[in-house]
């Protein structure tokens, strides 16, 4: 994994998203948002990784990424999406309580779309199903979860999958009316509070959370309430967890230690007698650790689900060239990732699988 | 009390008439309150101020900077890899790596300028290019200074490759002679163009030989009449000695073949060989380390340091470093020839040449408004084990003191807080105390920014402010009714009482309504019910409900009895417990165990009944 592009940019980075390409498009990645928190103005840029730089040698493009557009965000940008919208929902989140003023409002922690609807959850417990063309939420689950929801994702259409501070996965039908969830996950030891949550692209019931602890969980929403793997991971917070959308056999997370790591479950690795990397930063095998799991045997399995311990192994390699403030986001998108930190830093690479 | 070295500058608020009211003002970490009083000198005070306005005045406007900004972040890491440097690296290899850290900060700095100049020269409105302009020269000062300081103390070069350095130095830092060249050289007629002999005279004065050779060729192929002269004076350009970088001559050598060059040059002088070419015959002077002939070029060289080394460029190339300051002193006395006084650049530049470190830390610390410079300078400086502890007031080292002044400055950022927490790592003395201070005050209007601060904590092992941080957030949620989210808060600062509090909102809540909210944090505390007995009490209490609605009888009823006997209950609740064992005690016990208990509980309720209906009257229905 050569060729990390870093730029400073002034202002520290919570969110980045790739500007999604045309189904079935054979163009790389190009743009990509960012969004900025902390500051007393924040705000969402884009940026454009297109030919501006010089061709080099076998005809790559290089150079850094340039800023093309920005617009002042009010409040920090706590999450990023793409979808044509020209509507704005004010006060989506706020509070009620016997010591708040009335509709003090509250943060919204995350955001998913599918076109076209929009899910928002937020730190008052509260979700939101909006439409891109109603001006008013079209559902609004109030007081789903009595802690801080922290993220959000689409399970099958009309399911999404919400991860709170309490350590709990939900999931919530939208085809059914009550205010409660139609299931609830969670791990039986501490509750440690999950902060992110990815779908695997072609199989849905697979799930993958990061907590507050650095430990990535793989869950299978089908069967029981407990994990199918937890993997210790960082030593901070894990902020991102995301699947890459065409290679779902690579997983990548980012976190409060300042890391960012490529977790590859490739079964077609050739087989390493040694333990030692061959080229990757630091790369290190790390079999699975499983829970207790009912059925074992199934015959089409995602690899992230597999309970051979002996046969799978997962190669993780670390990204970053050094070691920096925490890293916030990250996203992928064909062979690019972008990620943003708190060093004020967004790095770009366009040879994830070199 | 130290003597003020300047007077202090007067700054006008707008609006306030001070003459008038009297002002108040108010210190902050890193910045001041004023604003205009009622209270009137002379006459009678008005009932309000006539400036309804609290300004907040900050002297240091460069954190607010975005380009600054990159400065400090990029500088952030270069810190803190120099802070990880092993300690037990000595000698040469340690030096070559103090000096790779220092070329590092320069390239920042370097990177910086670029970027102003860019903007400066973008800039639509003239007032913000001119600002922009006058913040690149600083950086370009500090750019200056700093390498300077590179040379002397951090390379350390010794006489021989100290010319050599300084003179890459002077080169870097007056650069129109790339303009001028490209100037000349892109011109039809280069030996006839106007600049030329200034050209070639630059040149000479940046001992810049080769390139000079070229120039006269070409002057020698337009003017055959003057190609003889330009041709010796090539050739003594191309034979001057130089110490070349990977050269094995020693110092005595190069001494003895310069003297005899120099002794060659005068010849020629004496023999007013260069009489027909006045401009050669300049230039010869000036090989010749002539004081006078350099000083007319004044406004080539454009500075003393330039001069300061040219002049020693052509009369004293072996210069030893303790010597410098001999030369230095004469050399800005010599340019400036009495008619303006010294700036504060050239006096840093001359304690620079001095070898006074103290002097430059002093001198910068006062003629800049940021503490960047100084702090980082001083740490790089530090880790040469150059600093003796040079003892302050209050017991840090100077070292420490910037950090410390540094990192407080970029607490009063709303964002670059951040930084500031490595730089008080790396304080031993009062950094620790200093982060605790200024970490409780950070803002946090997201739970994701108090997620980051309390890692910080975490890892710090600030058990204190941890505590105090979730405190204030857990009311937060408690106010908000977001009861899961205090519960927590209070499970990552282990603060039993809290769990207490919201283990009584619930039951509160319980009694009020006659069911339980939040079912979902309650049925599945896990072994966080254990911090607190109340919060235990809770979610066993929960467990019997929800054994009693499975009709599990005799699990409810043994459960219940456990409750009552092992005093985790508050005493508000022993009424809505004893009426909960009500409906069981009707209910027919199979279990022999369970009879008994169960007989020995009905003893004591017959027993106490009488007690507890006299009670009932005087409780507060709770």
């Amino acid at each position: 994994m050569e060729e990390i592009y870093a730029k400073f940019v002034s202002q520290k980075i919570s969110k980045t998203r790739w500007r999604p390409l045309p189904p079935g498009s054979l163009q790389t990645a190009e743009t990509f948002a960012t969004g900025s928190w902390d500051n007393e103005e924040n705000y969402i840029s884009l940026w454009s990784i297109g030919d501006f730089g010089n061709l080099d040698s076998d005809g790559g493009f290089e150079g850094d990424h340039q800023l093309l557009c920005d617009i002042r965000h009010h409040g920090d940008v706590m999450d990023l999406q793409t979808l044509s919208v020209n509507q704005q929902w004010t006060t989506a989140h706020y509070h009620t309580g016997p010591g708040s003023p009335s509709y003090s409002s509250a943060p919204c922690t995350g955001v998913v779309c599918n076109n076209p609807e929009i899910v928002t959850v937020g730190e008052d417990g509260r979700i939101n199903l909006f439409r891109a063309d109603h001006k008013e939420a079209v559902r609004t689950i109030d007081n789903a979860d009595s802690s801080t929801l922290h993220a959000v994702t689409f399970l099958r259409t009309p399911e999404i999958l919400t991860v709170n501070s309490i350590g709990q996965l939900k999931i919530w039908d939208f085809r059914q009316q009550g205010n409660e969830p139609s299931q609830i996950l969670s791990l039986t030891g501490d509750r440690v509070p999950l902060h992110c949550v990815d779908r695997h692209p072609n199989q849905q019931h697979v799930v993958a959370t990061g907590g507050q602890d650095g430990m990535l969980s793989i869950w299978d929403v089908r069967q029981g309430t407990m994990p199918v793997s937890l993997l210790k991971a960082h030593e901070a917070e894990m902020w991102e967890v995301h699947f890459h959308p065409s290679n779902p056999e690579h997983l990548f997370t980012c976190s409060e230690d300042g890391s960012l790591w490529h977790w590859d479950a490739s079964t077609d690795v050739p087989e390493k007698s040694s333990l030692f990397h061959q080229g990757g930063r630091s790369s290190t095998f790390l079999s699975h650790s499983i829970s207790n799991q009912a059925n074992v045997h199934q015959s089409v399995i995602s690899s992230w689900l597999s309970t051979d311990p002996a046969k799978d192994r997962i190669e993780i390699t670390s990204l970053l060239p050094s070691r920096s403030l925490s890293v916030n986001t990250l996203d992928v998108l064909g062979p690019c990732l972008v990620c943003g930190t708190d060093a004020e830093a967004i790095y770009v690479t366009r040879h994830l699988f070199s | 009390m130290e003597e003020l070295d300047g007077e202090p500058t007067v700054t006008l608020i707008p609006g306030v008439n001070s003459k008038k009211n009297q002002m108040y003002f108010d210190w902050g970490p890193g910045e001041m309150l004023v604003c205009e009083t009622s209270f009137n000198k002379k006459e009678k005070s008005e009932m309000v101020p006539s400036c309804p306005f609290i300004y907040i005045i900050r002297k240091d406007v460069d954190v607010y900077s975005q380009i600054l900004r990159k400065l400090f972040n990029e500088s952030h890491g270069i810190f803190l890899g120099l802070q990880r440097i092993d300690e037990e690296l000595t000698g040469k290899s340690r030096k070559s790596q103090l000096v790779r850290v220092s070329k590092n900060y320069r390239s920042v700095i370097r990177a910086c300028m670029e970027e102003m100049h860019q903007v400066a020269i973008a800039a639509k409105d003239p007032a913000n290019g001119r600002q922009f302009s006058s913040q690149v020269s600083i950086l370009s000062a500090m750019e200056l200074i700093w390498n300077l300081c590179e040379i002397l103390f951090i390379e350390v070069a010794p006489a021989g490759p100290l010319l050599l350095h300084l003179l890459d130095w002077v080169r870097l830092h007056v650069c129109e002679v790339d303009s001028l060249s490209a100037d000349v050289l892109g011109s039809e007629n280069p030996s006839k163009h106007d600049s030329f002999w200034n050209l070639v005279t630059i040149l000479v004065l940046q001992g810049r030989l080769d390139e000079a050779r070229q120039m006269l060729s070409k002057e020698a192929d337009a003017s055959p009449a003057s190609a003889g002269i330009c041709r010796i004076m090539g050739d003594l350009m191309r034979t001057m000695p130089i110490l070349s970088p990977g050269n094995t001559q020693t110092l005595t050598e190069l001494e003895l073949k310069w003297q005899h060059w120099h002794e060659e040059c005068e010849r020629y002088l004496q023999d007013s060989t260069f009489a027909t070419s006045p401009h050669l015959e300049s230039l010869l002077k000036i090989m010749l380390g002539d004081e006078a002939a350099l000083l007319e070029q004044k406004e080539l060289l454009s500075n003393w340091y330039h001069f300061l080394v040219t002049r020693l460029l052509y009369s004293n190339p072996t210069v030893k470093p303790i010597d410098l300051h001999y030369y230095a002193q004469s050399s800005l006395d010599l340019f400036l020839g009495g008619e303006s006084s010294p700036e504060p650049l050239d006096n840093i530049l001359l304690a620079a040449f001095e070898f006074d470190i103290h002097q430059v830390i002093k001198e910068c610390s006062i003629a800049l408004s940021n503490w960047w410079f100084v702090a980082h300078l001083t740490d790089l400086l530090d880790h040469c084990k150059l600093l003796q502890s040079h003892n302050l007031y209050f017991g840090s080292n100077m070292r420490e003191f910037l950090l410390l002044e540094y990192a407080s400055g970029l607490f009063a950022h709303p964002s670059l807080w951040q930084l500031g927490v490595d730089y008080f790592d790396y304080c031993p003395e009062l950094g620790r105390v200093s982060l605790e201070l200024h970490i409780e005050r950070i803002p946090l209007n997201t739970e994701q920014k108090a997620l980051k601060v309390l890692r910080i904590c975490e890892q710090r092992q600030m058990t204190e402010q941890v505590r105090s941080i979730c405190k204030i957030l857990a009311m937060k949620a408690v106010r908000n009714n977001r009861l899961g989210s205090a519960l927590s808060w209070s499970i990552r600062a282990k603060d039993a009482a809290f769990a207490t509090l919201v283990s009584d909102r619930f039951l509160r809540d319980y009694c009020e309504r006659g069911c339980f909210s939040d079912l979902d944090l309650i049925d599945n505390l896990g072994p966080a019910m254990m911090l607190s007995d109340r919060l235990t009490f809770l979610g066993k209490y929960r467990e019997f409900h929800r054994m009693y609605g499975e009709k599990r009888f005799a699990d409810a009823a043994s459960l219940l009895l456990s409750l009552m006997t092992s005093r985790i209950a508050p005493r508000s609740f022993w009424m809505t417990l004893l009426t909960d064992a009500l409906p069981l005690l009707e209910q027919k016990q199979d279990d022999d165990i369970e009879t008994t208990k169960v007989e020995m509980l009905r003893l004591s309720l017959a027993r106490n009944l009488a007690r507890a209906i006299i009670r009932e009257g005087s409780l507060e229905g709770s």
